[in-house]
């Protein structure tokens, strides 16, 4: 038992000291990590788990990111149940007690931002997928980047008070300089408003409320079930009869049953990152939309659809 | 509130009852006039709870950071912080008390199989303390056995387990999980501990009963293997599906180092595992140790090493009436895994090999029995929801190191989703006496509830 004791107060004594230095943020996709970097510039460090090319819903726990967690000073989390199927169990396994749902160091980035597709009755399994909590995907509108940076920014402010104006001033830098990038991307895709898509996903609904498309159908015919011959046969009519001309794909999904659909309705099928580093020009949250807007503006003179 | 609710309904209808019984030699019309009355009042006082509870209530929610109203159809108070949400339809909103409330399908949903038109909504807002219940999930594993075997035969259906699972934040502090396993011969928790999260020196520390972390096999449940079955090895050496679970502490460390993943597991147990322990005294403890170590190669593929020991008392023990005579076992493993998924394709191909060589030194009274084992496995994904596995087994047996089985398997695995899965499984097996095993195993596993985290 007193050995036990020894062994317990030396592996306590182990246990380094952390430093009032730069704050260690970990930030469950890129988009996020992204925007830490905004708002936090020199005074943190960032790391991502899940990559930008890859399902957000489906990320291995591997034990590697359990030794990012370890250190980790913040957490931000897309929350909305995204991150349910791989990160409890890391959290649980990080002995980081900063980090724990709850606790100080873990930011829900979802908290102020606008979240669509709430469901507002009993849902069930037989929906698909479904997200209870609303849309996961909110990130893709410029207006919720905002609110995430200033859910961040405060969080840093909360833990390094001594950079508050550091935070404070940066916040406000990224926001205008969004509100900026903002007007020049709702110009270009002022002409086309209204244009119908059809995604895969539904990881699209903030991108296309803000910048005015109109999503007829999804690839999928409930979320996270895979195309069925059925619904695709469903979707090429209903296509062909609003005359949609653009499908847009998440990097990581199969292209054979969009491109199959792009055979049939003569539509575009356009691989279009929903994430920063989705793609290797996509390195920041303003390149992400830049890349996005202009691979559609583009799409759309092409066809001339509307 | 509740109980004064009722307290004041009892009384009302007490002040009925008495007001009934005083007046009765009065006449018909003033008494009716008189029980009207009361009526209304009473209505009023009913009206007058209902709506004070349901205002809070609606505080209840907001302060608890639920999207007030979205979800029910309470009336938010005005001063609750609203989230930037899109307000409820307003059909739900505006519903008026007292009725069934409902809400609209999701949008989307609609016409693509789902249910359409209004749905009830159930639990009102009353149930504000159910958001902290634990998340509760029902796994059913069906189980089917065609074939030939005469040494361990299978029956030929059967509701082989119903796993509920209950998890939970307890405090700041820990969390619980529960795991109770329904099977064909009764209940019996299969785990069920608090984990203290953040406790100083990154100690994870267990304590319940809980399957012990000896290899890779044992740790896992039947829902999360590659296999309906488990392999020779376990069976033979390592308890089966019921393997090394017994109550203890268990204590796990990750071992800082520039190059690895490596963490450190001790356990301490009751020991008490079906038949590969047995504590015929008190004090008779048992012991699991295990180094896990895990590198990524690259960012698709990766490598899962452990090492594990095991010490503790057997049953050899029973055969010794009262003379004092302890007999022990001592196992020995080495597993490996390699995973590889491409993490663009993340969803669609993977690839996963796994091995466990085990050594069972087993003490008892006709001398110490040498016996070892080994699976080898491979499952490989080959589109979203399909899976086909090979499997080698070799095992000898703990109490007769002279015998040895052997026997291999192949499995084909279809998820029609994240939450269900059908499994086919052609086994063979060369049982030592003789007797050769084949057999067809069928699947199906389906999951409700909660959404559980994926195993890796």
């Amino acid at each position: 038992m007193r050995s036990a004791l020894i062994l317990l107060m030396a592996l306590l004594a182990a246990a380094p000291a952390r430093a009032q230095g730069k704050l260690n943020v970990v930030a469950t996709t890129e988009d996020l990590a992204a925007i830490a970097r905004e708002v936090g510039g020199d005074r943190i460090t960032v790391d991502s788990i899940a990559r930008g090319y890859q399902d957000p819903h489906f990320v291995e726990a591997k034990p590697s990111f359990i030794l990012k967690l370890q250190k980790a000073d913040v957490l931000v989390v897309v929350g909305r149940e995204l991150e349910i199927g791989w990160l409890p169990p890391l959290i649980q396994q990080s002995r980081n007690g900063k980090i724990q749902q709850g606790a100080e160091g873990y930011v829900d980035a979802s908290l102020q931002a606008t979240i669509l597709e709430m469901p507002t009755g009993q849902i069930t399994r037989a929906m698909g997928d479904v997200h209870p909590l609303g849309n996961p995907h909110y990130w893709l509108d410029p207006e919720n980047g905002k609110r995430i940076g200033k859910e961040i920014a405060d969080k840093f402010s909360q833990l390094r008070p001594n950079d508050r104006a550091t935070f404070e001033q940066r916040l406000a830098d990224f926001s205008s300089r969004l509100d900026a990038a903002e007007k020049r991307w709702l110009a270009a895709v002022a002409p086309y408003k209204g244009t119908k898509i059809v995604t895969y996903h539904r990881s699209f609904p903030n991108f296309a409320e803000r910048f005015g498309l109109d999503i007829i159908g999804y690839v999928e015919p409930r979320p996270g079930i895979p195309p069925s011959p059925q619904h695709t046969l469903d979707l090429i009519n209903e296509m062909k009869r609003q005359n949609v001309k653009i499908v847009l794909v998440e990097p990581y999904f199969d292209l054979k049953t969009p491109n199959s659909i792009g055979r049939e309705t003569g539509a575009q099928v356009l691989v279009m990152p929903p994430s920063v580093g989705g793609t290797k020009d996509v390195t920041d949250y303003f390149k992400l939309f830049d890349y996005d807007i202009n691979l559609l503006v583009d799409a759309i003179k092409k066809t001339g659809a509307k | 509130m509740r109980i004064s609710r009722w307290v004041c309904a009892a009384s009302a209808a007490g002040i009925l009852l008495g007001a009934q019984t005083a007046s009765a030699q009065d006449t018909p019309q003033a008494l009716r006039q008189e029980i009207d009355q009361l009526r209304r009042d009473f209505d009023a006082l009913k009206q007058q709870y209902g709506d004070r509870l349901t205002a809070l209530e609606a505080k209840l929610a907001a302060a608890e950071g639920q999207p007030p109203a979205a979800a029910t159809a309470a009336q938010p108070s005005p001063n609750a912080p609203q989230p930037p949400a899109p307000p409820p339809p307003a059909e739900a909103a505006a519903q008026p008390a007292g009725q069934q409330p409902t809400a609209q399908v999701p949008p989307g949903a609609e016409g693509a199989g789902g249910p359409s038109g209004a749905l009830p909504v159930y639990g009102a807002a009353a149930t504000g303390s159910k958001v902290f219940n634990p998340d509760i999930a029902v796994i059913g594993d069906f189980l089917g056995a065609a074939g030939h075997n005469t040494v361990n035969p299978s029956p030929s259906m059967e509701l082989h387990e119903s796993e509920a699972s209950f998890q939970a934040v307890v405090d700041p502090y820990a969390r619980a999980d529960f795991f109770v396993s329904f099977g064909e011969e009764g209940v019996e928790v299969e785990e069920g501990y608090l984990t203290l999260t953040s406790l100083p020196g990154g100690l994870l520390t267990k304590v319940g009963k809980m399957r012990s972390a000896f290899g890779k096999v044992n740790t896992l449940h039947n829902h999360v293997l590659p296999w309906a079955d488990r392999p020779l090895v376990t069976t033979n050496l390592v308890g089966g599906e019921d393997g090394i679970d017994d109550a203890g502490i268990s204590v796990a460390r990750l071992i800082p180092n520039p190059w690895l993943f490596l963490e450190g597991t001790g356990q301490i147990f009751r020991g008490d595992s079906s038949d590969v322990f047995k504590a015929n005294r008190p004090g008779e403890v048992s012991f699991v140790g295990h180094l896990r170590g895990y590198q990524d190669i690259s960012e698709s593929t990766n490598i899962d090493l452990g090492f594990s020991y095991a010490r503790g008392h057997n049953d050899a023990e029973l055969a010794q009436d009262d003379s004092f005579e302890s007999f022990t076992t001592n196992l020995y493993g080495i597993d490996a895994t390699l995973r590889w998924r491409p993490l663009q394709r993340s969803i669609y191909h993977s690839f996963v090999g796994r091995t466990e060589y085990i050594w069972s030194h087993r003490d008892q009274l006709s001398g110490l029995q040498r016996s070892s084992g080994f699976y080898v496995s491979g499952d490989y994904q080959f589109a979203r929801r399909w899976f086909a596995g090979l499997r080698l087994d070799r095992s000898g047996r703990a109490t007769d190191a002279s015998l040895t089985d052997t026997g291999g398997a192949a499995t084909l695995t279809y998820w029609p989703s994240e939450f269900s899965q059908v499994r086919g499984e052609y086994r063979r097996i060369n049982y030592a006496l003789g007797d050769t095993a084949n057999e067809l195993l069928f699947q199906f596993q389906f999951s409700i509830g909660a959404h559980g985290a994926h195993p890796f």
